[in-house]
């Protein structure tokens, strides 16, 4: 670690504003998008597969709130969510006094609820649509070899359903870690928080900026890679073989 | 004289859509072995009627006695429902069914398909379930095609997979729902045969068709529909080798 260290000072003596100094906001930065990013989109699926299947019921009070719910958050930006979670929750009566203050006082904890709500959301929406996709045959089948409403759904309709659904989460996962750039604005430092720093400190928007765009073209790589690996899996059986 | 129950017996069955009265008071018995032909025009109601016999259809009326125990019924505001779920679950799993668009399981391979409801339906240990699975596979000719996805078999595969599902589950009747139709017709004849074999070694079935040289052949009794009623019933030979009904001579005329 000493080593590495002492490699990068060497690497970056020349240079006023790459220093181990900034190296070291831009790392603090991605530590902490990836950690919203991540903990935003996991909370986020575990909502959205019990929210979708009851999205996809035909009970209409199991389905109209849910649906209110996606199209709300769908339906505002996620930086007007962000703001009502952050500077809202100081005007609840009473809410200083109470152990949620210590958790929502800190701007990580507002951004993660915001995040979390907002991907849940449209994952829900993502995976209904999925839900609904399913063919009426392979329903059929299963009801016909005597399988349960919940037996079904486990077995047939959600293995069936998460795979069609892959591409299109792929897509909400990137536009998670790009949405999650707002978080700066409530003075989180996160990756773009890093990068305003630095554009701040030594009024270089170029350099501060496009090596931020740079990490987030690598990250967004590394998404693309893993889901193209996951439906060249799981996605097998779409594929006719020839 | 103790008898030994009926696979299936159904008894008045009647079935509405709407204003529409599809099926108009329709009656089966299939003893052990038998093989069972429904012939008909579209729109005679002979799917509909098979598709009552394991409830993916509700009928209104009517009484389905599979292996002498009859499914219960409850009225509900919506109509009839079956009073028990569990009991409706029980039984279908005695009904295999193959369905005309194969409809397996897309997202699993051709042996996951033939496992899957012996394992968690039946709660058969997986590996006797892969052992049974892979010699019904060999049966169909499709040994090699395991491990395919159904995307990637022929439809004529696809359907003689289903059918080797449907075996997995050793049930006591099976319901064809014109099992040949969605296929090319150089496609047909390796199904036809597999069902053939069946039915010589005894399998009771019930088969919804338009191959009339399989109901000749094969079947037991022939049962023509027309309009959800029983037009003719009976041995192949005579229903369809001497009709009395106008109707039914018509049906069977070759047509150009």
């Amino acid at each position: 670690m000493e080593q590495l260290n002492a490699w990068f000072t060497r690497l970056l003596a020349d240079n006023e504003i790459f220093t181990a100094q900034t190296i070291g906001y831009y790392a603090h930065g991605l530590a902490n998008t990836a950690q919203l990013v991540l903990l935003s989109l996991l909370i986020g699926l575990m909502l959205a597969v019990p929210l979708a299947i009851g999205r996809s019921s035909s009970r209409p009070w199991v389905k109209w709130p849910i649906f209110l719910y996606t199209y709300v958050f769908r339906g505002t930006p996620l930086l007007i969510q962000l703001y009502i979670i952050y500077y809202g929750v100081v005007f609840v009566d009473g809410i200083q006094d109470t152990w949620l203050w210590l958790i929502l006082e800190k701007p990580f904890y507002p951004a993660l609820i915001a995040f979390t709500l907002n991907t849940a959301a449209y994952t829900t929406e993502i995976f209904r649509g999925a839900i609904k996709a399913t063919p009426k045959g392979e329903i059929e089948a299963a009801r016909a070899y005597g399988m349960s409403q919940a037996k079904m759904l486990r077995r047939i309709v959600l293995p069936s359903a998460f795979r069609r659904a892959l591409p299109a989460y792929g897509n909400e996962v990137i536009f998670m870690l790009h949405a999650s750039a707002i978080a700066s604005v409530v003075t989180i430092m996160d990756l773009t928080g890093a990068a305003r720093f630095v554009y701040a400190r030594f009024y270089a928007p170029f350099d501060a900026f496009l090596f931020v765009a740079a990490i987030y073209l690598c990250l967004t790589f590394g998404i693309l890679y893993l889901f193209r690996y996951l439906e060249k899996r799981l996605l097998a059986h779409l594929k006719p073989q020839t | 004289m103790a008898e030994t129950p009926l696979p299936l017996e159904v008894r008045n069955l009647k079935k509405r859509f709407g204003d529409n009265e599809v099926l108009k008071g329709l009656s089966l018995e299939a003893r052990q072995g038998d093989v069972i032909s429904l012939i008909g025009a579209s729109g005679s109601g002979k799917s509909t009627f098979l598709r009552c016999m394991n409830l993916l259809e509700l009928p209104d009326e009517g009484d389905l006695i599979v292996h002498g125990e009859s499914i219960r019924f409850k009225q509900t505001r919506r109509g009839r429902e079956p009073a028990d779920w569990k009991q409706v679950e029980r039984i279908r799993a005695k009904l295999s069914m193959v369905f005309q668009s194969f409809n397996l399981w897309a997202h699993m391979t051709l042996l996951e398909n033939v496992i899957e409801a012996p394992v968690h339906v039946l709660g058969k240990p997986k590996k006797e379930a892969v052992d049974h699975a892979r010699s019904l596979l060999e049966r169909v000719g499709l040994a090699e095609r395991a491990d395919y996805y159904p995307a990637q078999l022929s439809g004529g595969q696809q359907q003689r997979g289903a059918i080797a599902r449907a075996l997995a589950m050793e049930p006591e009747v099976m319901l064809f729902d014109e099992p040949t139709s969605a296929l090319d017709p150089e496609l047909v004849g390796d199904v036809l045969k597999v069902m053939r074999d069946l039915a010589d070694e005894g399998r009771t079935m019930i088969v919804v068709t338009h191959e009339m040289g399989f109901a000749r052949d094969v079947s037991s009794q022939v049962i023509y529909l027309h309009q959800g009623q029983v037009e003719e019933a009976g041995p192949p030979d005579q229903v369809l080798g001497n009709p009395r009904s106008e109707r039914l001579k018509q049906f069977l005329a070759p047509k150009f």
